[in-house]
């Protein structure tokens, strides 16, 4: 199969994957827009009023990145999960497997999908931010390279989930009790410089840590952890995450017998 | 030119079950194949590996010459699989179903849809292209399949029980359709347990059984292998003791129906000659079983008896 035909089965799965988030947008896009805009108003509103600055910025607008980026881990890793997951459950994965697609095709494309609905809720997010803060971006860049990072990052985790997944039970045990815990103890909410010395030095092994913070400085200029190494450590772990899911694709683990 | 070429073909599932045991198959361009087993013998592992969904443990398959370990994309572009279980997203609208499968075997949207509407008009599913699959009746999901499986326009077309839960018309036309695509120039290797439509459908014929081929030979030459074959008729009085005949085997069912065992080499003229002579009056006659039928059960339980090392 040429290039081109890799090229078109591959916008096959991102359309397809697009189409069905978009067709059940209640459960995909409505409800972090709704929780996300609840952490706004309770947390940034009505107590970081209280809490007064946190990293030299207001409360609210150090927590809009965190949250922005929460939304992008959750988002793009639930999108692949359980819709990879749902293809082996009802075995329309066959309809890929009997096809020349490559593996590689398959992979991107289910990653694909994830990335846009990460962003895409990503900017939901953002943009309901807006009601409450005023963002300005210092660093495009950084921006928009570490949210496509994690973005990935977190789908092609959401992929090898979904791959050893044998019931819907297994779909949510990473993410309830791996990814949230995360997320919260991931510098969303405070800075990690707050943190005892023992506490900090724990949460510098939380990858969460390393991408909220990259995000921050991409739009308010500030960072507990140093940037350029930040961004090669998320490159490095999603290439390496690549290969593993690439492998057990190939291989077929849970999907061919 | 051969479409399909096993060669030594095994199967030992990670529980140890072994599927397969050394099959080989040789299925020509333009034939139309029965494979026909009873459950468990293997015909879906078969199908299974020859559509990449099932890793096989040893030998090699070919599809129009091209291997599918070594020229895995030319191979599976060839191949058009219709499962014998539903298999698409029970939420996918038909259309989509259609289009989407197209594109995974990358063909470009524009065309993907005509061909995707092409097929959905030719199996009569065409009103239904807005409904979710889910909401298809069981006739019309295993249509959509057989359109799927079309829908890249494969030269090989293998369908696993496609009439299974089918109503008596449908299938007629099932069958219509399937002739009509191989006299195209499709090969079909089918897999079924009716036996009558292995019969009337194909040509050639492979038998296997406990993971071994155990018959492969054309249609014709198979049912010459038949020696004997039990005919039931309904007769216009009531007996209360089969009639004797000489050379044939006869027994009463109940009064009025009578089963005689004919061997092919005697003229059935004999038996009515026979049973007129006694005053027995005939009212019909039929077959007690399809032919094949019964040709099956003998392979099957000789092979039983042989433990399977045929």
């Amino acid at each position: 199969m040429s290039m081109h035909y890799q090229w078109v089965a591959f916008q096959t799965i991102v359309v397809k994957e697009i189409r069905r988030f978009v067709r059940i947008w209640p459960q995909t896009l409505l409800p972090p827009a709704i929780t996300m805009t609840l952490y706004f108003v309770i947390f940034g509103n009505l107590i970081g009023s209280r809490i007064g600055d946190m990293g030299g910025f207001d409360y609210m607008q150090f927590i809009v990145p965190g949250l922005v980026m929460m939304s992008v881990i959750q988002n793009s890793y639930g999108n692949v999960v359980s819709s990879f997951y749902s293809t082996k459950f009802q075995r329309s994965i066959e309809e890929m497997l009997v096809s020349p697609m490559s593996s590689t095709t398959i992979l991107l494309g289910y990653v694909a999908g994830g990335v846009a609905r990460g962003i895409c809720v990503g900017l939901i997010v953002t943009l309901l931010s807006l009601f409450f803060t005023e963002l300005q971006v210092q660093h495009v860049l950084v921006t928009i390279l570490v949210v496509v990072l994690t973005a990935v990052l977190f789908s092609i985790g959401g992929f090898i989930n979904a791959m050893f997944a044998n019931k819907f039970d297994d779909v949510a045990i990473i993410p309830t009790f791996v990814l949230t815990p995360l997320t919260y103890l991931g510098g969303v909410f405070y800075s990690i410089d707050l943190l005892p010395e023992f506490w900090r030095t724990v949460s510098l092994f939380n990858p969460v840590v390393y991408m909220v913070n990259t995000f921050r400085y991409g739009l308010l200029g500030v960072s507990d952890v140093d940037v350029l190494g930040s961004l090669a450590a998320i490159i490095l772990f999603t290439g390496g995450l690549f290969a593993v899911a690439l492998w057990m694709l190939n291989r077929g683990v849970g999907i061919r017998q | 030119m051969s479409a399909l070429v096993l060669r030594d073909v095994r199967k030992i599932y990670g529980n140890g079950v072994e599927a397969l045991k050394g099959i080989s198959l040789d299925v020509q361009a333009g034939e139309f194949f029965a494979l026909l087993g009873p459950n468990g013998a293997g015909k879906s592992t078969s199908i299974g590996i020859i559509s990449s969904l099932v890793n096989k443990t040893a030998g090699s398959v070919e599809i129009f010459g091209h291997d599918l370990d070594r020229d895995r994309v030319a191979a599976k572009r060839r191949v058009g699989v219709v499962p014998q279980e539903f298999n698409f997203n029970q939420f996918e609208k038909v259309f989509d179903i259609l289009v989407t499968q197209a594109g995974f075997y990358g063909i470009p949207a524009i065309k993907a849809r005509q061909r995707a509407e092409f097929y959905l008009r030719k199996l009569g599913l065409w009103e239904k292209r807005e409904s979710q699959s889910r909401m298809l009746s069981g006739g019309m999901k295993r249509r959509l399949m057989i359109a799927r499986a079309l829908v890249h326009d494969p030269d090989l077309l293998i369908l696993d029980e496609p009439t299974a839960g089918v109503d008596i018309e449908l299938r007629r036309s099932m069958w219509d359709f399937l002739t009509e695509l191989n006299q195209q120039g499709k090969t079909i290797i089918l897999t079924t347990h009716y036996l009558e439509e292995a019969e009337s459908l194909c040509r050639r014929i492979a038998i296997i059984d406990r993971g071994r081929i155990v018959e492969n030979t054309d249609m014709k030459s198979l049912l010459e292998k038949l020696h004997i074959e039990t005919f039931v008729l309904d007769l216009a009085a009531p007996l209360d003791v089969a009639p004797q005949i000489e050379g044939l085997v006869l027994r009463l069912r109940d009064q009025r129906t009578l089963e005689v065992e004919v061997p092919k080499t005697r003229a059935l003229n004999d038996l009515f000659a026979a049973l007129a002579s006694q005053g027995i009056s005939v009212l019909s006659m039929r077959n007690k079983s399809n032919r094949l039928e019964e040709l099956f059960l003998r392979l099957v339980e000789r092979n039983l008896d042989t433990g399977g090392a045929a």
